[in-house]
């Protein structure tokens, strides 16, 4: 009970569901909700000693300032000057969240399994940019290699970064559906921007 | 519709990412204050016409409070700075000084 | 009659036809033709009636700034009202109705009123209506909402889609004129980031009407070249169709994109809504071109000069067979060569100057016209048609020389910069007494974020009004704007014209019969005599004299009227022209379509819709949800043919008797952790909870620093440095924000972490006497009183589902409140369903717990407290501590007045007659305050009827509070006699809390 890990309460795998249950759309740009993911926020300060090894015994790269480092199915993104987000696999989540906590003892940190908090989108093709231009205040052509931008996505908060073919955006879960009709909405076939 | 470079993140933040928090600089007053220093800390702003400092967050963004010199007439803003600060960077003062002369200062 | 010619037209394509309607009559016109090229080809001058007098409204200019032409577009879903046909394309299967008559266009009966025009001067508005009292509401309103008014509201939800894009970049240019382009060339040659937006379909603007040679081709082969070069440039965005509507702080900039305007049901957006961060922005919006005053210019025939040309040269359309050309400046001349040039008519240039020798003068007289310098117009000759004019002298006061007979009479009065854009944000002008305009003064520039010029003018809406001076005064624009070396503009042929010569008036000497049929402002009806009245009744400041003539209001905006309504403005008081300014220029610079405002943000998406992990289930099971912040949460479950009221009593009997579920998802869940957690917390609430024990739960409180109660919640301590906060439904993202302002802002050096985990969270209240068994049947830990007591937490699972329980109770009843991982929060109260099914579990909504709470004598905050109350106000003071030196809103809460005997505290309230005081009811007091309404000495706060006691309850403040226990008071109660309760205790059922324990 006193161990800060048993603080979270971790989800096995079996039965989790998305906030919408995978739905996809195809318009100008390909959209579809993924995930469930394991996500993970860590606040900590970057000088921390030993971050950067508790990060890499899950396979992770601590990010430098609005970047994030994905790597396969894994990803460590700066969230802010003392908080992080850790992407892993959904089944590992529990104990890369106990693990976590266990190299960083002693040093004033927070980790919080929030993988049940989160939606993800996926948006995808070659014009998967445009979706975001229509409800980001966020200038896409200035995204930079591995830029992790927290915005807004019309009316709700909003991270985005550039992945494979299109975009990985993450928004809360409440308002999944939300953010589901916003993308379809933008990536409608016949209102491409250019 | 403003837009503040949020000194934590390096982001040029459209207005729509932030949240207001008004006077920069005040000093809290708890108990064992008098009903002046009270009434100053809750209720007394000053609302220049001129340079102005003032808190703002960037909620959708970092998620951190920063502080902004912002002149409040033309909009000019002179530079932003994070909230541990207990005064503007000296640098800002000086800046803002060499643009506005007649200023008196953040206090 | 205006018809279409049989050769020319350099925007159209005669060989693509397009039928539409106007008025429900078919016409024809061609594809490149706006609405009003198409009208005037078919002979149709005559496009409205004016909004005061209801005079006959034709065709006056080719652009942006038409008074008269606005139309309905559409029908049903797609109605639109108010579209200017001089910016509308034509394309097939339009339809167009003129607005603002009654019954028809060519008989409208509100003409009546242009026969008493001398009762309905400037200002009549204020005037007239003011007395009798009652015929505002009776007469006058009801008449001018039948007479007045522009087009219709549509009343179907509009079929189109509209949206809205961002976009970044280093120099904006609006205007796709020869300047814009320009301009765009040097801002883009350093490699700027450039956007150039054009209103029109087409780039280019006057120039190649206008007939210039740039580098030695013609205007129009130039833009052609030009554009082609800048579409090529990969750091350049060309958009046309796309209006700038206005320039806000720090660069920002709205365009409306007109993306199937003109091809409607494509499939595309209607309308785009751009919302563009320039680092800089070139104003090249061109000039607009001032009518004359003389009596009878408004009558339909009468045109811009510059008009009568663009329907000539860009669609072919002759506005009539015989034009009189009017002038103060050589401009003019070239659309009487224009005219000539087509076959057609004109019968003489009156030139209000003395002399007239310039080139384009003397081209003109070579081609045979005739030229009457020194000469105005008296009197305009027709009624819904121009039939001729009446020629005088410029310095006389209108004795008719001689009549010329003609169907046109094409005007110019100079030509003034459009500044809209230099002004929004505050870009000073200057009076260029030589040219007799107002120009962007470049000392004094509207500001950016960086201190420094935001809007760059460029040629013509720099003042720079012809080509080759436009052309090289862009180029520097375009350069400054994007901070790059200046490049070579462009060469055009010199223009030689001769200045122009301000007139304001004509004649000079106009008696006020014939001012008083000067029209300044055709749309609203102001004409030269009103604005002089206004001067007269000592109106100096222009903007009281724009607001009390209506002079450049609706959508006019300062395009039309504004030089000439000032300027006879200045005369009448005897000022000069700059010393009387201009009214203030505000966006839109026309009219942005509302849809195209609202963007996405309808139907479905209208707003953020927040909906916890069950909401489906709730949905498939007859809940009734009401609005909580953005969530939705069921009020109550329907069954059979119950209505709200009889379910909610179900609910609540069921949950006291049996067992109840409830979805508390919405809650918020903040953890704070760190070595200062506790010491902060102790800041945050007014009681303890450094000191609560790992385990435990505790109630608490949070103040604003004003002292006055801002949320509420029960506290658990998860570990030595790990707390979790919950908060009020709506409170979730306000206490997360209020938390990191405090640990950010003033204890930055407190170590302490916060994260919000609402959503990663489904909660569940299982509440009722039968809430142990249900959770013992769905198995896993032990929730026994002895394991799992009063206000404490364990962690395990059930049903094997990972889960931690609170055993809390907001009902009164044994109560569990089951957190769950917001993926397995669908499955757990699927589990928790079946499992009660042989206890008699049911869910219950909002509503049954707002009443078990209150039964419990429970406050709810934004019931009990609406920002004014301090919890001493309601009774708990038992949750402040005494101990602490500080915490937010304990100062606040030392103020004399919080303590007065005075205050309104809490109560509870039982009607003598059992019924249920009025939501928002006040508590009568003796006597009349000074406004002679009643007093009050307080009101109700929580009013519920309870099946439990099968009565009314309330809770209420009151002066005096439970200090007056037993008294009866009198509540107030609409359309009804007071209603009488008795002052009692708010625990109303189980005072003595046996239920906690099942």
């Amino acid at each position: 009970m006193a161990d800060p890990v048993s603080t979270i309460v971790s989800a096995p795998v079996s039965a989790a569901v998305s906030a919408l249950g995978n739905p996809s759309f195809e318009g100008f740009a390909s959209i579809r909700e993924i995930g469930p993911l394991g996500m993970i926020t860590l606040r900590v300060k970057p000088d921390v000693p030993g971050l950067a090894e508790a990060l890499q015994a899950l396979g992770l790269t601590l990010p430098e300032m609005r970047r994030i480092v994905v790597g396969g199915d894994r990803a460590a993104g700066w969230m802010g000057p003392d908080e992080y987000l850790l992407v892993v696999p959904y089944a590992e989540v529990s104990a890369a969240v106990a693990r976590l906590s266990d190299s960083l003892k002693g040093q004033h940190h927070l980790v919080a399994d929030v993988s049940d908090a989160r939606a993800v989108f996926r948006i995808s093709g070659a014009k998967a940019d445009q979706v975001l231009r229509k409800l980001c205040p966020a200038d896409l052509d200035r995204l930079e290699p591995g830029e992790l931008r927290r915005t807004r996505a019309a009316q709700v908060a909003a991270a985005f970064w550039h992945q494979d073919d299109g975009f990985t955006l993450v928004c809360f879960r409440s308002v999944a559906g939300y953010v589901m009709g916003l993308l379809q909405n933008a990536a409608q076939p016949g209102s491409e921007l250019w | 519709m403003l837009t503040l470079e949020c000194p934590y993140c390096g982001v040029m933040a459209d207005e729509t990412e932030l949240t207001p928090g008004y006077e920069a600089h005040l000093k809290r007053f708890g108990p064992g204050s008098t009903d002046e220093e009270f009434e100053a800390y809750m209720f007394a702003r000053k609302n220049p016409k001129g340079v102005h400092f003032e808190r703002w967050r960037h909620a959708y963004g970092c998620g951190k409070w920063f502080l902004a010199a912002r002149d409040t007439a033309t909009l000019e803003v002179f530079g932003t700075y994070p909230a541990q600060s207990s005064a503007p960077p000296q640098a800002l003062q000086d800046k803002i000084k060499a643009k506005r002369p007649d200023w008196k200062g953040y206090k | 009659m205006s018809t279409r010619l049989s050769k020319g037209g350099r925007l159209i394509d005669r060989s693509a036809a397009v039928e539409f309607t106007f008025n429900g009559k078919r016409l024809r016109g061609f594809k490149g033709d706006t609405l009003a090229a198409s009208l005037l080809a078919n002979d149709q001058m005559l496009v409205g009636r004016s909004f005061k007098y209801h005079r006959a409204r034709g065709i006056v200019a080719s652009g942006a700034e038409e008074p008269n032409a606005l139309m309905n577009m559409g029908a049903g879903a797609r109605l639109e009202p108010n579209q200017r046909a001089t910016t509308t394309e034509t394309f097939d299967g339009l339809s167009a109705q003129s607005q603002n008559h009654w019954p028809s266009l060519d008989f409208d009966v509100g003409v009546i009123n242009n026969a008493f025009s001398r009762f309905l001067p400037g200002g009549f508005y204020y005037k007239t209506f003011i007395h009798p009292r009652f015929a505002w509401k009776h007469v006058f309103e009801p008449f001018i909402r039948k007479s007045a008014g522009l087009g219709k509201a549509p009343t179907e939800m509009d079929a189109d889609r509209y949206e809205q894009a961002y976009a970044f970049c280093d120099v904006l240019v609006a205007g796709g004129g020869i300047a814009g382009l320009q301009a765009a060339l040097a801002a883009a040659s350093g490699g700027a980031r450039v956007m150039v937006l054009e209103q029109a379909p087409h780039w280019g603007g006057r120039a190649p009407v206008d007939g210039d040679v740039i580098e030695g081709i013609p205007a129009e082969a130039w833009v052609k070249n030009t554009v082609e070069t800048l579409e090529k440039m990969p750091n350049v965005t060309m958009r046309s169709r796309c209006m700038v509507a206005g320039v806000y702080d720090h660069s920002y900039v709205l365009a409306e994109d007109r993306v199937a305007d003109h091809t409607p049901g494509d499939g595309r957006p209607k309308k785009r809504l751009w919302r563009i961060r320039a680092t800089r922005i070139v104003a090249a919006t061109g000039a607009l071109e001032r009518p004359l005053s003389f009596a009878g210019n408004d009558i339909p025939g009468v045109m811009l000069a510059s008009a009568v040309r663009d329907y000539v040269v860009n669609w072919a359309v002759s506005p009539g067979d015989r034009t009189v050309v009017v002038t103060n400046n050589d401009d003019a001349y070239r659309t009487a060569i224009a005219l000539k040039e087509a076959g057609l008519a004109v019968p003489c240039i009156v030139d209000a100057r003395a002399q007239a020798d310039g080139a384009l003068p003397t081209k003109a007289r070579a081609m045979g016209i005739r030229i009457e310098t020194g000469k105005a117009i008296a009197k305009v000759k027709g009624g819904k048609r121009v039939t001729g004019v009446a020629l005088c002298m410029q310095a006389g006061e209108g004795a008719a020389l001689e009549e010329i007979s003609c169907d046109v009479v094409a005007m110019s009065g100079g030509w003034s910069p459009v500044v809209h854009l230099w002004s929004h944000c505050g870009g000073k002008l200057i009076w260029d007494a030589a040219a007799a305009m107002f120009r962007p003064d470049a000392a004094r520039p509207p500001i950016s974020h960086d201190g420094l010029a935001m809007v760059y003018p460029a040629g013509a809406a720099n003042g720079a009004l012809h080509a080759d001076a436009a052309l090289q005064d862009a180029a520097k624009a375009g350069a400054a704007a994007a901070g790059a070396d200046p490049i070579a503009a462009a060469q055009a042929e010199p223009r030689d014209e001769a200045p122009l010569e301000p007139i304001w008036v004509m004649p000079q000497g106009a008696g006020v019969k014939l001012r008083a049929k000067m029209w300044l402002d055709y749309q609203n009806d102001v004409k030269v005599s009103d604005v002089q009245l206004a001067a007269r009744e000592g109106y100096e400041s222009v903007e009281h004299t724009k607001r009390y003539t209506t002079l450049g209001m609706a959508t006019d905006q300062g395009k039309l009227s504004n030089i000439n309504g000032l300027a006879v403005l200045a005369n009448a008081l005897n000022a000069e022209i700059p010393n009387v300014g201009t009214t203030t220029f505000r966006p839109p610079y026309t009219p942005v379509t509302l849809g195209a405002l609202a963007g996405e943000a309808r139907g479905e998406i209208f707003q953020p819709l927040r909906r916890t992990p069950m909401h489906a289930w709730h949905e498939a099971h007859g809940a009734y949800f009401e609005p909580v912040g953005l969530w939705r949460r069921p009020y109550c479950y329907t069954r059979g043919g119950e209505n709200h009221a009889q379910s909610v009593e179900r609910e609540i009997l069921n949950t006291r008797g049996n067992v109840g579920m409830l979805d508390a998802s919405t809650l918020g869940k903040l953890i704070v952790k760190g070595p200062d957690a506790g010491r902060f917390l102790d800041m945050l609430y007014t009681n303890v909870m450094s000191n609560l024990g790992i385990g435990k739960c505790r109630y608490g409180l949070m103040c604003n620093e004003n002292g006055f109660l801002s949320d509420d919640g029960v506290v658990v301590r998860l570990a030595e440095d790990t707390w979790l906060c919950h908060t009020t439904t709506g409170g979730a993202e306000r206490i997360h924000a209020h938390m990191e302002d405090w640990l950010q802002c003033e204890w930055w050096d407190w170590q302490v972490y916060t994260a919000n985990v609402t959503e990663e969270y489904a909660q569940i209240a299982v509440a009722g006497p039968k809430s142990r068994a249900l959770l013992e049947k769905l198995g896993g830990m032990d929730v026994s009183a002895e394991t799992l007591p009063f206000m404490t937490f364990a962690e395990g699972t059930l049903a094997g589902l990972p889960v931690r329980v609170y055993r809390i109770s907001f009902s009164g009843e044994l109560s569990y409140e089951i957190a769950v991982p917001a993926s397995h929060g669908l499955a757990l109260w699927d589990k928790l369903v079946a499992a009660g099914a042989d206890l008699g579990v049911q869910p219950y909504g909002t509503e049954a717990m707002h009443v078990m709470r209150a039964e419990k004598g429970f406050i709810m905050i934004g019931d009990e407290t609406d920002g004014t109350v301090v919890p001493q106000d309601l009774n708990l003071g038992w949750a402040i501590s005494k101990k602490k030196a500080d915490y937010l809103g304990k100062r606040g809460q030392e103020r004399s007045y919080l303590s007065s005997p005075d205050r309104w505290k809490l109560a509870g309230f039982e009607t003598l007659d059992g019924s249920v005081i009025p939501d928002g009811a006040y508590i009568l007091a003796q006597g009349v305050n000074a406004n002679g309404q009643g007093n009050t000495q307080g009101r109700v706060t929580s009013t519920y009827y309870s099946p439990t006691l099968k009565k009314g309850i309330a809770m209420g403040l009151i002066k005096g509070g439970m200090d007056r226990l037993g008294e009866v008071v009198e509540f107030t109660k609409i359309g009804g006699a007071p209603v009488k309760a008795r002052i009692v205790d708010p625990v109303f059922y189980d005072k003595e809390g046996a239920r906690n324990n099942g």
